[in-house]
C-alpha cells in the first residue's frame, strides 16, 4: 500500500490545526498550471503592468528591471501576457 | 448534600450549567428545549451567572458561536431539539473535527414530518456518526448530574471533544421531579476552569480548521476517532470520581432487575424507568427477567454491554426511531453488530415503541414480554402500537 499520507495522525495537531503563521507559502500552487508566460526582452519596456494585473502578486520586478513571473505560485492564467502594452509576453505550454 | 426540592427539570439542567460556571451561552428556542436557555437568559441578566449570552437567529448559528467561543478558550454551552439539531447537523462534525469540548443539552424530539414536538430519538439517531460524546439521562437528578460531568469528560486533555446529554422532550424535561443540588463549593472542586489546550490568541496565531487534503484528511479523521474512543475511559472516570464525591453511582451500562435474567429489555432514555417498573411487576410473578439500560452510546460500550447481557437467552431491544429502509432500529443495529462475533448469541426482538410521543406504559412492556416469549412478534422489528386493519 502506497503512503500517500503527509504525516503519521499522531503529529497532527489537535484538530489538524495551523500552528505555523502564513505557511501556506510553503505550498508549491504552481505546479496547476499547463502554460506559463516567457517574456520577450527586446519588447518589454520594463512598464510592470503585467505585475499590477496578476492575480497572484507573483510577478515582481528582478534587479535589471524585468518582471519575471514566480513559476513556484503562478498558476499560467495569462492575465498578464493580455495586458502587456507590448504583446511581450508569450503563454507557452509548460 | 442539601434536601431535594421538586423542579421542572428544564431549570435543574440551567441550574447545572449555571454551577458549571460556563463562559459563553448561544441560545435559539426551540420546543422542548426552550425552558433551559430562558432560565440560563435569566441566571446572566440578574447577575447570577457571568456569561457572555448570544441570542442567535438559528440553531446553525448556535453551534457556530459555540464553536468559536470555545476556539477561543471560553467554556462553552448550547441546548436544542429536533429540527434544530438537525439544522446544526454540518456545523457538528465541525465541532468534534476541531477537537472543541462544547456541551449541548438535546431535549429529544421527533422529526419532521408531519410537525410533532413530542419526544423520541429520531432526532439524535440522525446524528449518530458525528464524533461527539453522547449520553442519555433518565430522570431529572441524572439530567443535572450529567449536565455537569458533561463539561469535565469534554475538558478532559485525553478527550477535547463536544458531549452531547440526551433528555427525553416533555417526559423529562417538563416534568417536576424531586432534584438535589449540590453546594457550589463542591462543584468547582470537581470541575476546575477550563484549561484549553489550543486556542485563537493574536500573541500566538493558529488557523483552525483549515482545509484538510487528501494527504491529511484520513489522518485528521482518525485523530478524532482515537480521541472518542479514549473518551470511554474518561467517562467511566468521571463517573468514579462523581461516585466518590457525591456518593450516586453511573455506568456506562446499567443493570436491574433479575441479573441473570433469561431475559432482558434493552432500553436508553427515560423509558427505562417505566421498564423497570415492568420488570419489577413481572418478577414478582416469579418471571426470569432482567433491564439492561444504555447510558453512554457514544463511544458504544461494549464490552460493559456484552457483560451486561451475559447469559440472556433474549433480549428485547427497544427503540425510540426508525431507520427507515433496514431491517432493524439503530440501537438494534448496533446491538446485532456486536453480537455476530459472539460464540453465544441471545435472540434479539427489536420493538419501535414510543414515536412522537405516543405513551409507552407498564402494560405495554408485560405485553412486549408475553410476545417475545412466544415468539409471536416480527424476526426483524415490530413498530408498537400502530393501528392497521390489514387482516
Amino acid at each position: 500500500m502506497a503512503n500517500l499520507a503527509l504525516c503519521a495522525w499522531q503529529k497532527l495537531e489537535l484538530g489538524t490545526a495551523i500552528t505555523e503563521p502564513g505557511n501556506a507559502a510553503q505550498l508549491k500552487t504552481g505546479d496547476w498550471k499547463t502554460l506559463h508566460p516567457v517574456t520577450d526582452q527586446e519588447k518589454c519596456i520594463k512598464c510592470g503592468m503585467c505585475s499590477v494585473y496578476c492575480p497572484e502578486f507573483c510577478i515582481h520586478e528582478d534587479s535589471e528591471g524585468f518582471y519575471p513571473a514566480d513559476l513556484f505560485y503562478c498558476k499560467g492564467c495569462g492575465i498578464c501576457a493580455n495586458e502587456c502594452p507590448k504583446k511581450a509576453i508569450t503563454m507557452t505550454m509548460d | 448534600m442539601s434536601k431535594a426540592i421538586g423542579l421542572e427539570v428544564s431549570l435543574a439542567i440551567a441550574e447545572a450549567v449555571k454551577q458549571a460556571n460556563v463562559d459563553v451561552i448561544s441560545a435559539y428556542p426551540i420546543t422542548p428545549q426552550t425552558h433551559i436557555v430562558e432560565e440560563l437568559s435569566v441566571y446572566v441578566a440578574n447577575g447570577e451567572l457571568d456569561a457572555e449570552y448570544i441570542p442567535v437567529e438559528s440553531e446553525h448559528s448556535a453551534m457556530s458561536a459555540a464553536i468559536g467561543s470555545s476556539a477561543a478558550g471560553a467554556r462553552s454551552y448550547t441546548a436544542t431539539a429536533a429540527q434544530g439539531l438537525a439544522y446544526m447537523h454540518e456545523t457538528l462534525f465541525i465541532a468534534s473535527g476541531m477537537r472543541l469540548p462544547i456541551v449541548m443539552t438535546v431535549a429529544n424530539r421527533s422529526l419532521s414530518a408531519p410537525i410533532s414536538i413530542w419526544n423520541d430519538h429520531s432526532d439524535i439517531m440522525a446524528e449518530r456518526d458525528i464524533g461527539w460524546v453522547q449520553l442519555f439521562g433518565e430522570n431529572g437528578q441524572e439530567a443535572y448530574e450529567l449536565s455537569i460531568m458533561a463539561f469535565k469528560i469534554a475538558e478532559d486533555h485525553r478527550v477535547l471533544l463536544p458531549v452531547c446529554v440526551n433528555i427525553d422532550g416533555f417526559i423529562l424535561t417538563h416534568m417536576i421531579e424531586p432534584v438535589t443540588f449540590i453546594d457550589q463549593a463542591r462543584i468547582d472542586e470537581f470541575l476546575p476552569p477550563f484549561k484549553p489546550a489550543l486556542t485563537l490568541n493574536p500573541e500566538k496565531p493558529v488557523t483552525m480548521g483549515p482545509v484538510g487534503v487528501p494527504e491529511v484528511y484520513t489522518e485528521s479523521r482518525k485523530q478524532c476517532e482515537q480521541a472518542l474512543w479514549r473518551s470511554h475511559k474518561v467517562v467511566r472516570e468521571v463517573f468514579d470520581e462523581w461516585y466518590k464525591k457525591f456518593d450516586h453511582e453511573y455506568k456506562l451500562i446499567e443493570k436491574n432487575g433479575d441479573l441473570q435474567g433469561k431475559t432482558l429489555f434493552v432500553t436508553m432514555g427515560s423509558q427505562g424507568e417505566t421498564t423497570m417498573n415492568a420488570v419489577e411487576n413481572l418478577q414478582s410473578q416469579g418471571e426470569s427477567v432482567g433491564q439492561v439500560r444504555i447510558r453512554l452510546w457514544r463511544p458504544f460500550p461494549r464490552e460493559e454491554f456484552l457483560e451486561a447481557i451475559k447469559g440472556a437467552d433474549r433480549i428485547i431491544v427497544i427503540d425510540r426511531a426508525l431507520s427507515l429502509g433496514a431491517y432493524s432500529g439503530p440501537v438494534a443495529q448496533e446491538i446485532l453488530a456486536l453480537l455476530y462475533s459472539q460464540e453465544i448469541r441471545p435472540r434479539v426482538y427489536n420493538i419501535i415503541a414510543g414515536l412522537g410521543g405516543r405513551d409507552v406504559t407498564v402494560n405495554d412492556f408485560k405485553e412486549m414480554y408475553a410476545q417475545a416469549l412466544k415468539d409471536s412478534l416480527d424476526p426483524n422489528y415490530t413498530i408498537w402500537g400502530v393501528c392497521s386493519d390489514a387482516k
